[in-house]
């Protein structure tokens, strides 16, 4: 009982890594409805950064503050010039910018940093440990469910929220009551970026920081969007935390370590096959 | 397709813009708020506005009820109204235009938490109004607000129109296929047949025309 209770709670701990990653790919296909494939390159060069500002003698948290808006102004950018340009293109064509992104910041920071792998810095006091958690599995789960939070009361509440969802939803109509949509993308982008930088700066002390360190954890992003519902913010992140969960329970009980990826593949082709709409996500009708 | 409309809107009064399908009423709507790209000028309140963006148009006072209603349908219907002032900065004075939104259309508010894609079509229409008006516009352009509702509700409607008209000094410039119903509410009417205007005068003289009753009153 009480190693189940372990592995529900670890498996808590990452989930919630995964729900945020989620969440980041749910807000840029609200409003590309595409899922962007270079989102897990993003993070992890963003933390890099965080890396470079720690060596360079930086406390954790200014060089956590200072990450998240560099990748905030990082997402702005690549959507401003990267993805404007094809935005009325086939989606084949965007999907190629993606996966063309992923490649170049992968080589990039391989080029860079090197390949080499780097351990990366855990901020939390080991007060923070509970019986069942580490310091750091208890201070990720605390950070990004903060981070859900304030983006939920973001979007809910205020004015700028509501704009940016309304302009993922319906843009001509955004257009007639003054909203700028076209920088209502952008933000999103940053957002997205920056939600995402924190998943890579709280998933790093766990799976050490090399370039190909968000692979695994993209993977279990999409099974978690995908469980959830690709366009419901909520439905994403109950999705990270039930592939948090079932991964590491299916890992330490019942198919072993080194299939625990195989989870993420199988529950992918699965809820694409059975329930494509996920748990929550909206079942889309067209005209033909 | 338009070829050298012209027509003027008289300040705090209605006119209606008749025609037949694809004479290019919608199409003149669009143009006014730069939706499709126009030659040739266009003024507002004396600012030359061709050629601007549509957010940009918008924020002059020009508020827009498009074919289809451009409803925001996952969003609640409060929200559709709060997306309606988004260009406004005076946060009290929205606030209170909720509240005279819900007075103008009671169902609205009994449906405030409710998702807009739920609402019947009547309803729709009238958020779609109000959300217009919650711009606090100089200028209310409507395409079609009759579209798909049963007489009675267009009844109703147009009364609200005409009092909304009365009571803040509000322009309006009414596309309508229902002639009938158009010409009783507008002070003013042109009519366009294929991109131009071939006849405008004040509502009561196009009402007397007989071209006009034949074409568009149907008797």
């Amino acid at each position: 009982m009480e190693a189940i209770l372990l592995q529900v709670l670890a498996g808590l701990a990452t989930g919630s890594i995964y729900a945020s990653l989620a969440l980041a790919l749910v807000m840029i296909y609200q409003a590309t409805h595409l899922v962007n494939f270079a989102q897990g390159e993003m993070a992890m060069f963003a933390t890099y950064i965080a890396w470079s500002l720690i060596n360079a003698g930086m406390g954790y948290w200014p060089a956590f503050l200072l990450t998240v808006l560099i990748a905030f102004v990082l997402g702005v950018l690549i959507e401003r010039v990267v993805i404007r340009p094809v935005e009325n293109a086939p989606v084949l064509a965007v999907v190629v910018v993606f996966i063309a992104l992923l490649v170049i910041l992968n080589s990039v920071t391989g080029w860079i940093f090197t390949y080499t792998i780097k351990s990366f810095p855990s901020p939390f006091p080991a007060a923070l440990g509970i019986r069942y958690m580490s310091p750091h599995q208890v201070g990720a789960l605390l950070v990004t469910l903060a981070v859900l939070a304030l983006l939920y009361v973001f979007f809910r509440f205020t004015p700028l929220g509501l704009a940016m969802r309304a302009a993922a939803q319906n843009p001509v109509s955004s257009r007639l009551v003054g909203i700028r949509v076209g920088w209502m993308l952008a933000l999103g982008w940053g957002l997205a970026a920056a939600v995402g930088a924190i998943a890579g700066m709280m998933v790093a002390p766990i799976v050490y920081l090399d370039p190909n360190m968000m692979a695994g954890i993209l993977l279990y992003a999409f099974a978690a969007a995908l469980l959830g519902g690709i366009d419901s913010p909520g439905g994403a992140v109950l999705g990270g935390l039930v592939v948090g969960v079932l991964e590491n329970l299916l890992g330490a009980f019942v198919i072993g370590n080194e299939l625990k990826l195989v989870v993420a593949l199988v529950l992918i082709v699965g809820v694409l096959l059975v329930r494509p709409s996920g748990f929550f996500g909206s079942v889309q009708v067209s005209r033909v | 397709m338009l070829h050298g409309i012209d027509f003027g809107l008289a300040e705090k009064s209605i006119t209606a813009l008749l025609g037949a399908n694809g004479a290019g009423k919608t199409t003149t709507l669009r143009a006014l708020c730069g939706m499709v790209r126009t030659e040739g000028e266009v003024r507002f309140a004396g600012q030359r506005i061709a050629g601007r963006r549509t957010e940009d148009i918008v924020r002059l006072g020009i508020a827009h009820v498009p074919d289809g209603r451009g409803t925001f349908l996952h969003l609640t219907t409060e929200e559709n109204l709060r997306l309606g002032a988004y260009a406004r900065k005076d946060r009290s004075a929205v606030a209170r235009d909720v509240e005279r939104m819900y007075a103008y259309f009671p169902r609205l508010k009994e449906r405030r938490r409710q998702q807009a894609g739920t609402l019947s079509g009547g309803e729709q229409q009238m958020l779609a109004v109000s959300r217009a008006l919650m711009l606090a516009p100089k200028l209310l352009l409507l395409d079609e607000p009759s579209f798909g509702l049963a007489p009675l509700v267009v009844r109703e409607l147009f009364g609200i129109l005409r009092t909304i008209n009365a009571e803040s000094a509000v322009s309006m410039l009414l596309v309508e296929q229902n002639a009938a119903m158009a010409l009783e509410l507008a002070d003013q009417a042109c009519v366009i047949e294929t991109g131009r205007v071939v006849l405008s005068g004040s509502a009561a003289e196009l009402k007397r025309n007989d071209a006009v009753r034949r074409a568009y009153l149907g008797y």
